[in-house]
């Protein structure tokens, strides 16, 4: 019979920390990061939201609160979340189809994913302040 | 080694846990669904910036932007529990701890689903 608890002192598969960083590795772990931070950010929208269902004063106060460099600065770190995130997620449905998983594939991907994230942002920013 | 499972179990295709590639799927379903929406709920965002109050409820109480607004959180809200799922699945080894963590993610995801929808749907009929 064994004499160890159940889990202990068994040997784990290896984890982030021994291996080099890879760039597709940390494409993969700002992916998860992303969408964390996402969820939390969802916090934000029903503010936003119960706010201006629940009158213009709540409305103004928010608004004005988002509106601040502080807001703005957040709210433009939500913006490239999403952008990487929904990147990042287009590059899950090219694999899903058995494509771009070689060296040069994946490469290119995640270069693309974080190229265009930040473009993107950058240009949606751009139009946001053009139009104001 | 020998096959333990039966025939029917293999055609159900359903595995130990019971839910076979319904979380993947889920999870595929509304990742594609949200591009468009979240798309749309950024140009919409930056239409809206500056809008008096009153400018707000009328284009966010307005059927189109209203219906795609309550789409936006169904597909968000879905999508963003089954990826916090996996996340405690992945870090959270402790049994008691892990189950309070998925059934608080659970109810972080409903409540701002509900209350979304009860602000959308206040301002659409502009109760």
């Amino acid at each position: 019979m064994a004499t160890s608890a159940p889990g202990a002192n068994r040997p784990l598969s290896p984890h982030l920390q021994v291996y080099r960083m890879l760039f597709t590795m940390l494409m993969s772990i700002v992916h998860r990061i992303t969408g964390a931070a996402l969820y939390f950010g969802t916090l934000l929208m029903v503010i936003w939201l119960l706010a201006a269902a629940s009158g213009p004063d709540a409305y103004n106060a928010v608004t004005d609160l988002y509106g601040s460099f502080l807001g703005r600065l957040v709210l433009f770190g939500f913006t490239w979340a999403l952008m990487h995130h929904m990147l990042g997620g287009i590059r899950h449905f090219i694999w899903d189809t058995g494509r771009g998983l070689d060296k040069v594939g994946r490469n290119f991907l995640a270069r693309a994913t974080l190229i265009g994230s930040v473009s993107l942002t950058l240009l949606l920013w751009i139009i946001g302040y053009a139009v104001r | 080694m020998a096959n333990m499972r039966t025939p029917l179990s293999r055609v159900r295709g359903l595995g130990s846990a019971k839910e076979g590639t319904d979380h993947f799927w889920r999870q595929r379903v509304t990742a594609l669904a949200n591009v468009p929406l979240i798309l749309f709920f950024i140009v919409m965002v930056i239409g809206l910036q500056g809008a008096s109050h009153a400018e707000f409820v009328s284009v966010m109480g307005s059927p189109l932007a209203a219906i795609l607004m309550l789409l936006v959180i169904i597909s968000g809200t879905i999508h963003m529990r089954l990826g916090m799922q996996v996340i405690i699945e992945d870090y959270i080894h402790n049994e008691l701890t892990k189950i309070l963590a998925l059934l608080g993610n659970t109810f972080f995801a409903i409540i701002i689903a509900a209350a979304s929808i009860y602000a959308i749907l206040k301002m659409s009929f502009g109760g």
